[in-house]
């Protein structure tokens, strides 16, 4: 198959144009916070503003939650659906896919409107408002951070399962004497490793930047920090840019590593 | 789906790995308890606060019902929004899927050596998941008056893009840098579909006398269709619903219906909450059809490419 051959390097050269031309923009824009010379500088003042380094702990602390619940959430549901409740996968499948419907922005509009005031079913109160308290808050954020790494984390999941036999390795610890606590942390988790390494992974890169949800629960996040330093300053986002750059691409690194040589595992993100 | 147990698709399940009868039974019943935690979640943080916003949008302020909110959708601002927004989707969807599928038939059918498939993979997989805040200001500092590309053209050909009409911060700036995570994501999707043709379809066309516009109107291009039509569509949703990009680099400025939004949450400049739900609720039905589109036409694709 030469033919054609000239077309194609010809796309991928576009291609290649359209994907490091900014980047390269980028890269160099970072570098000239001094005049006339090259320098390091806008990352050591990004790196070292306190608030840099409080919203980037606090993403990342939100992101490793996030992980948290979305596994404990996630992997019990897929394998018992796997091995007990087959009928219901469509419908746990749609539940999962939704999150594409409804937009981050939609998603937080929601939320507000519900968990800012006392939530009561049939005027008995339930919970109180939920964004009164900061612990609150940040568990709403966790648990809109979740909805959102839904469709990456049960499909990273559920390809896991299929490539394993669920029903055997069940069977072969429930006659062996194991308990339902023991089949899924020492058996079944450590099976989904890399899918679930993937998972998290993708999810991390998600909400690590995330701006829309956490701009509207006013959480001191990485990404409405960074938007804000972009109405400030010119030279430090683009260095933030450019590492928050490499961090997704050490995550698709790290991904496309673990799953080499598997068609159709995740890393189709999302979070625009 | 049957539900009874003894049923024409009985001999089907028989197949299947036979069970323990007497527990299974008795746990069945119960086994949908599994599934509870999974479910009460989605129902408190997915469906409630979606299906709230449905119900308001239906409501007025007193909390009657009223069609009110629905209609005033057509007002002039909102048809603006949405008209901006479906033509920001509809042209970084088509020019996104045209470079994206033209890329992704590069490196699967192109002839091209291994290692550049290898790259331009994993490439897409970081650039479709690089938007937001940092997406914007990659592009600020490559096109924006100060960015490395407006210099560009200055210095070398003496020209201010700037004096030409260009401007980041518009319909077309928006668009090209939305351009950046919709190609990639067209290449994640159409590599499978082009690697699913088979040699044997192109062979049997060469053998009956096809010339390779044929083999490509015939039969490539009619197996392609839904997929090409479908991710098409998956990426006007993909650029419909985005928020963080657009805000990141117009300020909101740019009043796409997501910037909106926005706006009403922090402080309802609608002077409505019902018109703001019902902003919401279009955008959904929006997002529903595409979703709905792209899943329908990927299941049509999926017969063959199998």
């Amino acid at each position: 198959m030469k033919r054609g051959s000239f077309g194609s390097w010809l796309w991928v050269f576009l291609g290649a144009l359209y994907f490091l031309l900014p980047l390269y923009g980028t890269l160099d824009f970072s570098l000239r916070i001094k005049r006339d010379t090259l320098s390091l500088a806008a990352y050591e003042n990004a790196l070292t503003d306190p608030q840099f380094i409080q919203t980037f702990t606090f993403s990342l602390q939100m992101a490793a939650l996030t992980i948290i619940v979305s596994l404990l959430l996630i992997v019990p549901t897929a394998y018992w659906v796997h091995l007990r409740l087959p009928r219901l996968r469509p419908l746990v499948e749609f539940v999962t896919l939704l999150p594409f419907v409804i937009p981050a922005i939609i998603l937080v509009f929601g939320l507000i409107k519900i968990y800012s005031r006392p939530f009561t079913i049939l005027s008995v109160q339930i919970l109180p408002a939920l964004t009164n308290s900061v612990l609150s808050t940040n568990a709403l954020l966790v648990a809109g951070y979740v909805v959102l790494s839904l469709p990456y984390m049960y499909r990273a999941v559920d390809n896991g399962l299929r490539a394993i036999d669920v029903r055997t390795l069940t069977e072969a610890a429930q006659s062996l004497g194991a308990g339902w606590p023991t089949i899924l942390f020492r058996v079944i988790f450590p099976n989904l490793r890399t899918g679930l390494l993937s998972g998290a992974l993708l999810t991390l890169a998600i909400v690590v930047g995330e701006l829309t949800l956490a701009t509207f629960l006013a959480r001191p996040a990485f990404g409405p920090y960074l938007a804000l330093l972009g109405n400030n300053k010119a030279y430090e986002p683009a260095a933030l840019s450019i590492i928050s750059f490499a961090l997704t691409w050490g995550a698709m690194g790290i991904i496309q590593f673990l799953t080499r040589g598997k068609p159709g595992q995740g890393q189709i993100g999302g979070g625009h | 789906m049957e539900r009874s147990p003894i049923s024409a698709s009985a001999p089907i399940q028989h197949l299947k790995p036979a069970k323990p009868t007497a527990r299974t039974t008795r746990a069945s019943s119960w086994a949908w308890l599994g599934v509870l935690p999974f479910f009460a979640f989605a129902v408190a943080f997915l469906l409630l606060p979606s299906t709230s916003l449905f119900i308001g949008s239906f409501q007025d302020a007193q909390g009657r019902f009223t069609l009110d909110n629905v209609l005033g959708l057509s007002q002039p601002n909102i048809r603006e929004a949405y008209w901006l927004s479906i033509r920001v989707s509809a042209v970084t969807a088509l020019g996104g899927g045209l470079l994206g599928f033209l890329l992704a038939y590069a490196v699967t059918v192109g002839g091209l050596p291994r290692p550049v498939r290898a790259i331009v993979m994993t490439f897409s997989g970081v650039a479709s998941n690089f938007a937001g805040v940092p997406l914007s200001f990659a592009f600020i500092s490559t096109l924006g008056r100060t960015g490395f590309i407006t210099a560009l053209f200055n210095s070398v050909f003496n020209l201010d893009i700037y004096d030409l009409g260009f401007n980041l911060y518009s319909f077309l700036g928006l668009s090209l840098t939305y351009m950046y995570f919709q190609f990639p994501l067209m290449v994640l999707i159409m590599a499978p579909a082009l690697d699913g043709l088979k040699r044997e379809w192109r062979e049997a066309s060469e053998n009956l006398g096809a010339t390779s516009w044929q083999y490509w109107r015939y039969v490539a291009l009619p197996i392609l269709l839904p997929s090409l039509l479908g991710t098409m569509i998956l990426l006007f949703g993909n650029a419909f619903g985005a928020y963080a990009t657009a805000f990141a680099l117009t300020g909101g400025t740019l009043n796409l219906v997501t910037i909106m939004i926005g706006a009403q949450i922090r402080g309802d400049v609608l002077h409505n909450q019902g018109l703001g739900y019902a902003l919401a609720l279009g955008m959904v039905v929006i997002m529903a059809i595409s979703i709905g589109a792209y899943s329908w036409l990927q299941r049509r694709t999926e017969r063959w490419l199998r």
